[in-house]
């Protein structure tokens, strides 16, 4: 049973479909910390403010604790979209400073495009850049939607890139965990492939 | 490269139908926004947008059906504008499958609507649609109701302020130029596009692929939005496409 966890982010229904579209099977769309225990396959979707969906995410009873259980504990595939993959960050640092899961070392920080020039939040379609091999990490392009960028602690966290006046985080990686700035469910044809990867992913 | 400039088709629907749409694709019901969704998502469109254009209150909740078929069967992002009056009419489109919500109206008579939805939402799911008239050299003003209603607003203080308040991007839509087939107002996709940091999108006038260019090169926008020359035939998004990069322009591959 994949979890695609619900605690009220606008693209739950859109990462929903686009599961379904990729191939998913007995995608559960769920805010019960038990059903998170027993998932063999885990799905964080967000968007919108870290803080605001970290909040969303802990006032869950039990669903921080049974996250980390069942991903960090019990290393099942884990996948973040957008701010669910900024919330596997120590901190944010979108009004104030936030903490978040912690699952991959580094801060989320508002973009600073070296060329003034360039448009914040950074919107639409930009390369993947792989930087480094990853069996879900395919060079393409997808659609970003964001104003902040996860930046790991250790370079080797970072397993994709794009640009926007300087390189922004475009994918991080580790072990069983993957987050992906960009949106695979309004990536069309490469979002649904990265999308249909992950469920086949065996980490 | 550096992101994509974005070629947006946009379909006005009104009790679920479309108004003015696709006519020169067979389709088995050309009526239906989600089968003309899907062509353009086929044809490769950067982005959708629906402009509900319904006027009788009766029939105003259609609109979140066409989003949530539209959103079950196209993956690409998708923006809807028309009625939104509250944060909870925003709520409404986002989880029947819209991506951004555009408001118009409603965020003229009282801007802080914009915070109240970005601030619940988040910015990137905010477009401040505005309509602008020019009233003088250099000067444009905000009007509503379909650009019968002068509003006394200057156009680019009210894109300062809308961009204040958390809007992700402005739609930017010449009453002069729309429906003429004459090019966007340049003049006035640039003064906004100068004054705020979030992106534009050019919008009102397109009538060759030379204005889609223009809109970028000379009005400074981040995207641009058109619908007849894609809807009668006239171009495909792929000729968009190719006419932005033939100008030198960041576009997507396929």
């Amino acid at each position: 049973m994949l979890a695609l966890i619900d605690y009220g982010a606008g693209n739950l229904r859109s990462v929903h479909n686009a599961l379904q579209a990729a191939g998913g099977e007995g995608v559960q769309v769920t805010a019960d910390p038990e059903a998170v225990r027993g998932a063999d396959r885990i799905v964080l979707p967000g968007v919108g403010a870290f803080a605001a969906c970290m909040n969303a995410l802990s006032a869950i009873p039990g669903m921080v604790p049974a996250l980390h259980e069942r991903v960090i504990g019990g290393g099942v595939p884990f996948l973040g979209i957008c701010i669910g993959m900024q919330l596997m960050a120590d901190a944010g640092e979108e009004h104030g400073r936030h903490p978040g899961l912690g699952w991959i070392a580094g801060s989320v920080r508002r973009l600073a495009p070296a060329d003034p020039a360039l448009k914040v939040p950074h919107m639409g379609w930009n390369d993947v850049t792989p930087a480094r091999e990853h069996p879900l990490i395919a060079r393409g392009e997808a659609y970003f939607l964001h104003s902040y960028a996860f930046d790991p602690a250790d370079a080797a966290d970072t397993v994709a890139a794009t640009d926007h006046g300087g390189a922004v985080t475009a994918a991080v990686g580790r072990d069983n965990l993957v987050g992906v700035q960009f949106h695979p469910e309004k990536s069309q044809a490469y979002g649904l492939a990265f999308l249909a990867r992950f469920l086949e992913w065996r980490p | 490269m550096t992101v994509r400039t974005r070629v947006i088709p946009c379909l006005d629907v009104a009790g679920g139908r479309v108004v003015k749409g696709v006519n020169f694709v067979d389709l088995a019901d050309a009526g239906d926004p989600v089968a003309q969704a899907r062509v353009y998502d086929a044809a490769g469109a950067d982005e959708l947008c629906f402009l509900d254009i319904t006027a009788s209150h009766e029939a105003r909740g259609t609109i979140l059906d066409v989003v949530a078929r539209t959103a079950a069967v196209c993956f690409m992002p998708l923006t809807v504008g028309g009625g939104v009056r509250s944060a909870d009419d925003a709520r409404a489109l986002l989880l029947a499958g819209a991506d951004k919500v555009a408001v118009n109206s409603a965020a003229v008579a009282r801007p802080a609507l914009v915070a109240d939805i970005a601030e619940r939402f988040g910015s990137q799911c905010v477009v401040g649609a505005i309509d602008a008239r020019g009233v003088g050299p250099g000067r444009w003003e905000i009007f509503t109701h379909g650009g019968r209603k002068a509003t006394g607003i200057d156009a680019v203080a009210h894109a300062r302020e809308l961009a204040s308040r958390g809007v992700g991007e402005l739609l930017v839509t010449s009453m002069d130029r729309d429906g003429t087939r004459d090019g966007y107002d340049l003049p006035l996709t640039r003064a906004i596009a100068d004054a705020v940091s979030v992106p534009v999108i050019a919008s009102g006038g397109v009538g060759n692929l030379d204005h889609l260019v223009a809109g970028v090169t000379q009005g400074h926008a981040s995207a641009v939005l058109a619908a007849s020359i894609f809807h009668f035939g006239q171009h495909s998004v792929a000729d968009a496409h190719a006419a932005l990069a033939a100008a030198g322009l960041p576009v997507r591959e396929g």
